[in-house]
């Protein structure tokens, strides 16, 4: 294989990962659409997540372009198996309770942001504005969950319990977004995608100050889990799937 | 619900230019969550550039059992209403 091909298929790799991991994190967001502990968080939860699946069509949208088979975003979403998803593995914890959920968001959020900023340095200039317009959301996104982060971290005795309890759980999923492949030093090299661990100060730092204000403490934990973004996930991604693709695995290319 | 969070009065502007208009009420437990959840719940359509948001027990409102000594006396007041002076030609369309 050329060099050229390589680069072709981390471009679609790549921007598999952003794409999946918006769409998974929509879906399960989404997920708490009706059960939200007040009216008012049950609507912020809901934009949150058809934010992220706006995000998911442009990714997707322009994975499908890079691949040239013919897929669109709808394709890759919803006609691929469970082993074809590139998401981290973080985003498809389930939901858990209100803070479990809450604090899932923020440590991507905490992520996500500073990863949009440096994409919109992309050399190609439409990961550069795919970039630039998701990070106006994002930007809303981090700011409201870490401000819930806080706000519960520093609550009663039973919200900082189950925010601890959250960050003990999720914790050792928060590694991945700031490791390294091949396919990330390819696109790295190549400046369309920034080096996974260039993240890692601004994440570092993000977290450690709102974490500090919600008197939450990070766990003592170095080990951390790896896969999502080579297709070997959690067992909950295939349950996950299986509601989310049944329509269009039962009613190919169905319309309303 | 003893515990529901206090009621915030939400108030958006539209359009640069345009007063705040009253859109509705919601939930929050402090005047700074009630500003994102107005964003939240009464912007999802790009309808505002600005949000005031009020306790909703900060407003002092009339007593519906008042409205006739308050609001029927002006009904026969049709003098009130500038209506009977002929505007001359030159001022134009008001």
């Amino acid at each position: 294989m050329s060099v050229a091909l390589d680069l072709d298929l981390a471009l679609f790799e790549g921007l598999c990962r952003l794409g999946d991991s918006t769409l998974v994190l929509g879906h399960r967001v989404s997920e708490w659409c009706g059960h939200a502990p007040v009216l008012e968080e049950d609507i912020a939860l809901a934009n949150v997540a058809l934010d992220l699946i706006g995000q998911t069509q442009m990714w997707l949208g322009l994975a499908g372009e890079a691949e040239g088979k013919g897929r669109d975003a709808d394709a890759l979403a919803f006609r691929r198996d469970v082993w074809d998803f590139r998401n981290l593995l973080l985003v498809e914890r389930p939901n858990g309770d209100f803070g479990q959920t809450l604090m899932r968001q923020f440590l991507f959020d905490a992520w996500h942001q500073p990863m949009l900023k440096a994409l919109e340095a992309s050399s190609d200039p439409r990961i550069a504005a795919i970039a630039a317009k998701a990070g106006r959301e994002v930007a809303y996104h981090l700011e409201r969950s870490a401000d819930l982060v806080i706000r519960l971290g520093d609550g009663t005795a039973e919200s900082h319990a189950r925010m601890q309890s959250a960050l003990d759980r999720l914790w050792p999923y928060t590694g991945e977004m700031m490791m390294s492949d091949d396919t990330d030093r390819a696109l790295a090299e190549a400046g369309i995608m920034p080096a996974p661990d260039s993240i890692r100060p601004q994440w570092d730092a993000l977290v450690a100050e709102v974490l500090s204000e919600a008197t939450l403490k990070a766990p003592d934990q170095r080990f951390m889990h790896k896969g999502g973004k080579q297709g070997t996930h959690s067992e909950h991604l295939g349950h996950m799937l299986a509601t989310m693709q049944w329509l269009q695995r039962a009613y190919p290319d169905a319309t309303w | 619900m003893s515990s529901e969070w206090p009621l915030w009065e939400i108030f958006i502007r539209g359009q640069h230019g345009l007063n705040h208009r009253h859109v509705g009420s919601l939930h929050a437990p402090d005047a700074e969550m009630a500003v994102k959840h107005a964003r939240d719940v009464y912007t999802r359509r790009n309808e505002g550039v600005s949000i005031w948001v009020v306790p909703s027990n900060a407003i002092t409102a009339s007593s519906p059992s008042d409205k006739g000594p308050l609001f029927e006396p002006s009904n026969a007041k049709v003098y009130r209403h500038p209506t009977f002076f002929d505007i001359p030609d030159e001022v134009g369309k008001m």
